[in-house]
């Protein structure tokens, strides 16, 4: 396999036609493209319920140029461990069509909703069990294929149709659930974020996650044109923005040996270097419909500064894992 | 609308038998970019920001539009890094 | 039972119980992926199969998942990857499984699992009924329920040819009563593996056109296919009707594989099991462990010559229609006896089924439901006989008729 340049990554075809009907400018399909973009062989991909999968496999069409499975919601990581056993049983007794490839990697997608809140038993266990897969969730902070509701992703004041902005409460009353934290907790070997923004960092993170042997999971955040209320052509310059302020650092956790070494990717690090270029959570806010009543009648400073204050207590905290 | 298949003639499992190529997305946007082959760099980050898949690197190493597809997002032309992809009004 | 005593002589006699006669038919089939996760009654099966994984008498992958749930979507991911898969469940556990058994059908895997029946909570109750494995009538899967621990081991080797057959290709729910099998030590006449795995031989697929072409129905990077897909208004009628055919399909296969499998082991089942119907005046009809207990009582009945028959449901769904009909046909009286409750209902599911069924046919056998055992309630030889001398009563009792009677409840 030819290095990871751009250039040589975009010759590569595509795993996942167009044709798929997801909204003008999402984000999912450009992750996805990215993360195929990694791939290195034969791969079988699992894929939550979700946008994702109900815009590229509309019966009787499919935009997956790989072998592909949807089965429900909230089991896409038992999905994918019931893959990756059927495929080590297959290869163990060399019986199979299966049997023939060196390596048959596993790729789960899940969405915040199939992630954060009703997957996330499954994905524990399956990541506990020490399953040979990688899991991209495709994080855009909501449920989205079902209109905008609040998930365990969503951040403290975005308006939902089931936060919504009201008269008493601001949007969401709760913060968004420290998944990352949790995840890492689980001793996996890899995990890192990803941002679309950053395409050649996606591929080379996803390549290392497919690469390492047993779980590893890889965080993007997937800014959603209709759930986040911008303009679809300003999809990356958000995503952008989510890294630019540390709402969404970029960074790397490995697992050897018992030993977790956090690593903050160019991104992040050169903000982490050059603290005067990080942006304010303001920046980000003000270009999204969902926190449009945090600015509208007036200014709401005193939750502007909660936000502030909260990202960045999270960003010292994750330097100081990063030893900076 | 082609016709559909009736029960006996689909195959048990509800696999899909036709690829996506074949539903044109092309006529969902308003707008349509428009690629400036005189300041284009070649640097082909639209091929890689672009949602649907519908910018090619050619073989001379200029990306281009495939218009079946496009869904006229604007992601490429607010993205391309020396402001080359102008996005046009559908008449 | 037995032609001849080299029918016998060829196969090993073990004690087992009900789990364990599963893990060990199990064991010998050594599917690529068990996923499965533990509960009473059903432990003994979780257990013995992961000791068999520890000692290397097996090679399948045994992935100890964290809930039921996810156990069946394990399977689904295996199954659909080409792997043979199984899984075993009881009660809660298969409640927790809902979705996925209709995705495991729908999705035509030929999954097998045991079920050691058993009460729905709640109130919580860990002993026999069929209020489980009954809910799941419509899911779409096939059900064998069996009366012993032969059975369930016979049944644990037939199944993958019945499952896996082309005109099939849908999964299997092998039903037994909690304890009172699963638990329950008896003489267990096996194959040897060779025999076993050439009975099996290796699992088949239909052949598809996906997208990318001609291929089998699998996943399999040579030719991609996409499974699980989004299916609205113009074809998910069309798959569901196909679903129920294959459904129906499998009463000619379940019966062309048993017949199969009685040529290597002498023992044969068929869908439906009638003892003594050919002049009986009245038979109860029912399935599971009661159908022994009700064979005893009917030798005793004709003992004293008293015309009595039975007749076992074996395979529950797809429902054995006209086997059914034929069986019962000079029967004047029936009773229907079940370990299930289908709250609200004219009766409980059985009742339903046959009372439906014989709409149709102008000799019409008047019919009694009975509801019995539940929640693990013992369901005694005297009871049994009790319902034999009422329903040969029955012209006195038909003021009864039409109401669901309840044995052994203390109302
Ligand atoms: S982003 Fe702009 S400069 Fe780069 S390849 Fe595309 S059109 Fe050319
Ligand atoms: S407008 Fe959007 S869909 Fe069209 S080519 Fe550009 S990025 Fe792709």
């Amino acid at each position: 396999m030819s290095e990871l340049t751009l250039k040589n990554l975009s010759k590569k075809p595509d795993l996942i036609c167009p044709g798929a009907r997801l909204c003008s400018g999402c984000d999912e399909t450009i992750i996805v493209r990215l993360v195929l973009k990694a791939t290195r062989g034969p791969t079988i991909v699992t894929n939550a319920t979700g946008c994702l999968e109900v815009a590229t496999t509309s019966f009787p069409y499919t935009a997956w140029d790989l072998p592909w499975i949807h089965s429900a919601f909230e089991n896409t990581a038992a999905t994918a461990s019931g893959i990756e056993a059927a495929i080590k049983a297959m290869k163990k007794r060399k019986e199979g069509p299966l049997s023939n490839f060196e390596n048959i990697d596993v790729l789960a997608f899940a969405g915040d909703g199939g992630t954060y809140d009703i997957g996330f038993q499954a994905l524990s266990g399956a990541i506990e069990r020490g399953h040979d897969f990688t899991y991209i969730l495709l994080d855009n902070e909501a449920y989205m294929n079902t209109g905008i509701q609040r998930s365990g992703a969503t951040p403290f004041s975005a308006s939902t149709t089931t936060s919504p902005a009201g008269k008493i409460f601001l949007g969401k009353t709760e913060n968004k659930k420290p998944l990352d934290e949790i995840i890492i907790a689980h001793a996996l070997p890899y995990f890192a974020t990803i941002n679309a923004a950053w395409p050649l960092d996606v591929i080379k993170k996803t390549r290392k996650g497919i690469d390492i042997n047993g779980p590893t999971f890889l965080h993007a955040i997937v800014p959603c044109s209709r759930g986040w209320r911008f303009p679809p052509e300003k999809t990356i310059e958000i995503s952008r923005l989510a890294v630019q302020t540390c709402i969404f650092p970029l960074y790397e956790v490995n697992n050897y040996k018992g030993k977790t070494t956090y690593e903050l990717s160019s991104p992040s690090l050169s903000i982490a270097k050059r603290p005067e270029t990080k942006k304010t959570v303001e920046e980000y806010l003000k270009q999204q419909g969902r926190f449009s009543h945090l600015f509208k009648p007036e200014i709401n400073k005193e939750y502007l500064k909660q936000i502030q204050e909260t990202v960045d207590l999270k960003w010292s905290i994750l330097l100081d894992k990063c030893g900076i | 609308m082609s016709k559909l298949k009736k029960k006996s003639e689909l195959e048990p499992g509800a696999i899909p038998f036709k690829s996506s190529k074949e539903y044109e997305t092309g006529d969902w946007g308003i707008t349509y970019p428009k690629i400036d082959y005189n300041k284009c760099t070649k640097c082909t980050l639209c091929h890689f920001f672009c949602p649907e898949g519908a910018i090619n690197v050619r073989e001379d190493g200029y990306t281009e539009v495939d218009y079946r597809y496009c869904k006229g997002c604007g992601i490429c032309s607010h993205e391309c890094p020396v402001k080359c992809i102008e996005m046009i009004v559908k008449k | 039972m037995y032609r001849d005593d080299s029918e016998k002589m060829n196969q090993k006699l073990l004690g087992l119980n009900g789990d364990e006669a599963a893990a060990y038919a199990i064991k010998q089939v050594n599917p690529e992926v068990v996923a499965a996760y533990p509960i009473t009654p059903q432990t003994i099966i979780v257990e013995r199969f992961s000791e068999y994984v520890a000692n290397g008498l097996v090679d399948s992958e045994f992935v100890a998942v964290e809930s039921e749930h996810s156990a069946l979507s394990a399977c689904v991911g295996a199954s659909a990857t080409g792997a043979r898969a199984y899984t075993a469940t009881a009660a809660n556990g298969l409640a927790l499984m809902w979705e996925i058994l209709y995705i495991a059908s729908g999705m035509r895997q030929p999954i097998i699992m045991s079920i050691a029946n058993r009460a729905l909570s709640g109130p919580l109750n860990i002993h026999n009924d069929h209020s489980d494995s009954m809910g799941a009538r419509d899911s779409g899967w096939i059900q064998i329920y069996c009366e012993n621990c032969q059975e369930v081991y016979d049944s644990h080797i037939t199944a993958w040819r019945i499952a896996e057959n082309i005109n099939v290709q849908l999964p299997i729910m092998i039903c037994f009563d909690g304890f009172t099998i699963s638990h329950t030590m008896e003489n267990v006449f096996t194959l040897n593996d060779e025999i076993v795995q050439n009975f099996i031989g290796k699992r088949v697929f239909p052949k598809i056109t996906g997208h990318l072409g001609e291929t089998d129905l699998r996943l399999n990077p040579t030719c991609p296919i996409t499974m699980g897909a989004m299916d609205l208004q113009d074809y998910y009628f069309e798959h569901k009707v196909q679903q129920h055919e294959a459904l129906l399909n499998s009463l000619e296969v379940i019966e062309s594989v048993e017949n199969e499998f009685s040529e290597i082991t002498g023992r044969e089942y068929g869908l439906i099991q009638s003892y003594m119907m050919e002049d009986a005046d009245v038979a109860l009809i029912g399935m599971g462990s009661v159908m022994g207990t009700t064979k005893y009582v009917v030798d005793q009945l004709r003992s004293n010559g008293i015309k009595v028959g039975l007749i076992k449901i074996r395979c529950y769904r797809p429902f054995p229609k006209e086997k059914l009909v034929k069986a019962i046909s000079n029967c004047k009286v029936i009773g229907i006896i079940e370990k299930s409750l289908s709250f609200g209902s004219v009766g409980s599911p059985l009742y339903q089924d046959i009372k439906t069924v014989l709409y149709d046919y102008e000799k019409k056998p008047l019919i009694i439901g009975y509801v019995h055992g539940l929640g693990g309630r013992d369901t005694s030889p005297e009871n049994l006989k009790q319902i034999f001398q009422d329903l040969l009563k029955i012209d006195n009792l038909t003021k009864k008729i039409g109401n669901q009677q309840y044995i052994g409840l203390r109302e």
